[in-house]
């Protein structure tokens, strides 16, 4: 006879035990690239990254970075963009350029088969784009028209307001208006391009199935045949400047919802506090679960989705609090908020919570090595901040043994809710 | 290649096990055969708010995402025309948490008053964050119901309109579990660090004494094939016009699907697509232009849509996209540009097998498809359409008196 089966009482579980990252084989090029690869030959692809510095931000011509990368695949001195488009889609490969707030890259994902194929396309892009005057011009009204839709969402405009008061006029503080568009000139483009897109201010990883053939191609292609140029890359940015103006109120009569982003300049990854704040931060609105989550939509139902979050970035950071709340339960909304960073300031966090973030925490760390891919960008988050692979394990020491103490510190120090800056679009 | 598993309980709950030893973790998703279509007309919106309510607590576990959470494991759900879909990710040694909880509130759920009324509003606030408070977020509320006459499909997930979602009581809520929560309407895939054994083992554990239940027969009203060229004018506050042209198109197992899926991907996948060159970048008179297909079980939709230029009038642009789809219609299309989308498909399917997850989802839907092997054939079928039948099928679609025009002008 079968016995009864306990429903009620939850099945034994384990912790989480070590968690091995991969590490990368590093390979320095003569002309100052680094290439760094993670193998592992489960599928038939590749992902390679060209990863460069971005350079230092001019006020006056602030869409530079942003342009120089989004125009890459625009035409070089022999291929038109829509030759560019046709040999990349032909092999079943993905081009991508993506601009982020310190670097810029250009990202590969090929069947490790084609990538002899495709590779000179890449090679092409990196160290000959030209940027039409033809592509420019179409370049700058379509972002035009994407900018006028953007600028009718409330979380958008919120999120706008937010980095310029906390980062001030700097690369990170950056919302582009329509006439910041008029400052793009195709000359200025072709001299960022060639401080920026050099050897020396590179670093290419390739993860996936790599073979010799593999880095022999890369080899040939970025080592020997590619020079740095007459200038080095400036990649050192302006201090940030954060706002005297802590409220922002952007009314909207007609909005069903409003948009409410708050928060503060922080540290980085960088700092020893910052595994510790990451904790802080799970607790107050950092998971399905966390408390924001938990008093704000699970209990009052004022909201689809709220949570909290720190930006690390080279030159500092930010900790925010974003949500889309109805426009009629704003305020309450923003007192809850305060509410739940007054008892995280005030109340220790019981220990079966803590329990519960912390193995919540670890398991999600495992759950995100989901494959080659993900070691690699576990690699970027330390290497681009100088750091080193003990990096993670001090962040799971933290993780594990943190206590209800020090959590309490950390709500104290880095949640300085005098210091907030609080952006409200929609009604309030 | 997935390699898979595969047996049915005595309860009819259909099982599939995907090994991955390479991975330290595990998946648990279970697929219901429940969707927005098969909603009563006046209570629409029912089944994505019922998804809600399954994380409200089951009858022996009154809280859902704590215990799991505290296990290492993340979970979530998402609810479509067709299907309600639900997943959890986990560290594999806990893969017993998972099958706990998902038994359970296959069992039976708390049916919590407060769940119910806060959940109506978290959908309420979902309705309006993406559907209301967005520029064109309310496009799919007006296109379905032109697209659609007859089928379910004329309403979105998340309903008609918000009373729909505020009228939603109790006896509803049980009525709708009672008749699609069960084993025979369900399947469950078990994926990653996990042998089939132990996973056969978990399953008759905790699904096995679940009660079979009655398994739903679906007989929705099928939309008639459409005689008349309808359009649509509405105003709102937006920046820019858009336009929408949409057309009815096989569904996701019928004969032609393949052939229409590849005609989107000629017409708007990656720079080089046709719509982009052609309009976008050599004519000039779109910022913005894309061409997919909804993939839905049932006849299904095809839409193209672009915002024109400013300086451009709806009717050239209507125009532009016409004479695209008049070229697919006339032309064969040329062997390099086959290649090509076919190339395409087949590396995404191949890039798809690095996602754990993605693989059980795939496993799950496919055996809703009658075999969940068919997955491991997909780009087989994708690569044997020929140009013939493409411009067979575009000739089909791009009809006039197939066509449901939604033009959305900038007020």
């Amino acid at each position: 006879m079968q016995m009864k089966l306990e429903r009620k009482t939850a099945p034994e579980f384990k912790a989480v035990g070590q968690i091995e990252l991969i590490r990368p084989e590093q390979i320095d090029l003569d002309n100052g690239c680094k290439i760094f690869c993670f193998n592992s030959g489960d599928q038939d692809l590749v992902r390679i990254e060209w990863i460069f510095g971005n350079l230092r931000f001019d006020p006056a011509k602030p869409l530079l970075n942003v342009a120089v990368n989004t125009m890459l695949t625009e035409g070089t001195s022999k291929l038109s963009a829509a030759q560019i488009a046709d040999k990349i889609d032909f092999y079943g490969a993905f081009l991508q350029v993506d601009y982020g707030y310190d670097h810029s890259q250009v990202v590969l994902y090929t069947l490790t088969r084609h990538l002899a194929a495709t590779l000179p396309v890449l090679k092409d892009i990196i160290t000959d784009s030209v940027f039409p005057e033809k592509e420019l011009a179409t370049f700058i009204r379509n972002q035009q028209q994407k900018l006028q839709v953007s600028l009718q969402k409330n979380d958008v405009v919120a999120r706008r307001k937010f980095n310029k008061a906390v980062y001030g006029n700097t690369i990170y503080g950056l919302g582009a208006d329509m006439d910041d568009y008029k400052t793009l000139h195709r000359e200025d483009m072709l001299e960022h391009f060639k401080q920026m897109y050099q050897p020396s201010n590179c670093t290419i990883l390739v993860s996936g199935k790599i073979e010799q053939s593999t880095l022999d191609l890369l080899k040939e292609s970025f080592g020997k045949e590619w020079s740095n140029y007459s200038i080095k890359a400036d990649t050192s940015q302006l201090d940030l400047k954060p706002a005297t103006d802590h409220f922002y109120f952007v009314e909207k009569p007609d909005a069903l919802q409003s948009a409410i982003r708050m928060g503060l300049p922080s540290i980085n990854r960088t700092h020893p506090d910052f595994p510790a704040l990451q904790v802080m931060n799970t607790v107050l609105g950092g998971y399905f679960g966390s408390r924001l989550m938990a008093n704000i939509r699970e209990d009052k139902g004022y909201t689809y989705g709220i949570g909290s979050g720190s930006s690390s970035l080279s030159k500092g950071g930010a900790f925010f609090i974003a949500t889309e709340v109805g426009a009629d339960v704003c305020k309450k909304a923003v007192n809850e908020i305060e509410k739940e960073i007054n008892i995280l300031k005030t109340v220790l966090i019981p220990e079966s919570e803590l329990s519960l973030v912390r193995n919540y925490m670890l398991g999600s760390l495992l759950g995100s090595l989901e494959n080659i891919f993900s070691h690699a960008d576990k690699f970027k988050n330390i290497y681009f901040f100088g750091l080193d692979y003990d990096y993670y394990d001090r962040y799971t020491e933290v993780v594990k043994s943190l206590s209800a103490v020090e959590i309490m510190q950390m709500a104290k120090k880095y949640l300085d809710t005098d210091n907030f800056y609080k952006v409200i679009v929609g009604k309030y | 290649m997935v390699k898979f598993n595969r047996f049915t309980l005595d309860n009819g709950l259909r099982v599939i096990v995907h090994e991955d030893h390479t991975t330290p973790m595990a998946v648990l998703n279970i697929l219901y055969d429940v969707g927005a279509r098969d909603e009563d007309p006046d209570k629409t919106g029912f089944a994505h708010l019922f998804e809600h309510l399954m994380f409200g607590g089951s009858v022996n576990i009154p809280v859902y995402d704590e215990p799991l959470q505290r296990v290492g494991g993340e979970n979530n759900a998402f609810t479509t025309n067709d299907i309600t879909n639900y997943y959890i990710t986990l560290p594999s040694a806990n893969i017993e948490t998972a099958f706990w909880l998902e038994s359970d509130r296959m069992l039976s759920l708390a049916f919590s008053k407060k769940s119910l009324e806060v959940q109506r509003n978290v959908v309420i606030e979902e309705f309006k964050q993406r559907y209301l408070n967005q520029p064109y977020g309310d496009v799919w509320l007006k296109l379905r119901p032109l697209v659609y006459k007859k089928h379910p499909y004329q309403w979105a997930t998340i309903g008609k309109e918000i009373k729909h979602i505020e009228d939603a009581q109790m006896e509803d809520v049980k009525a709708f579990f009672a008749k699609h929560y069960n084993p025979q309407n369900a399947i469950m895939v078990i994926g990653g660090n996990v042998t089939t054994e132990h996973a056969r083992k978990l399953a008759e554990k905790w699904f096995g004494p679940i009660p079979a239940g009655e398994k739903y027969q679906r007989n929705l009203p099928q939309e008639p094939e459409q005689n008349e060229e309808r359009r649509l004018t509405v105003a709102g506050k937006v920046p820019l016009n858009d336009v929408y042209i949409a057309f009815h198109m096989p569904g996701r197992l019928d004969e032609g699907y393949y052939e229409a899926d590849l005609i989107s991907d000629i017409l708007s996948r990656g720079n080089s697509s046709r719509l982009y060159k052609t309009l976008v970048k050599d004519k000039q008179l779109f910022s913005e232009i894309h061409a997919y297909n909804m993939g839905s079980f049932d006849r299904g939709m095809f839409v193209v849509e672009g915002k024109p230029l400013e300086n451009v009038s709806i009717e050239t642009a209507e125009a532009a996209i016409w004479e695209e789809l008049e070229i697919i219609k006339n032309e064969l299309v040329p062997p390099d540009e086959l290649t090509k989308v076919k190339n395409k498909t087949e590396s995404t399917m191949v890039f798809s097998e690095m996602s754990l997850l993605d693989k059980a989802m795939n496993l799950a839907q496919f055996e809703l498809f009658g075999d969940a092997d068919k997955l491991n054939h997909e780009t087989d079928k994708y690569l044997a359409v020929t140009a013939e039948q493409i411009q067979k099928q575009a000739k089909e679609i791009f009809r006039k008196e197939n066509s449901s025009t939604l033009i959305y002008l900038a007020a």
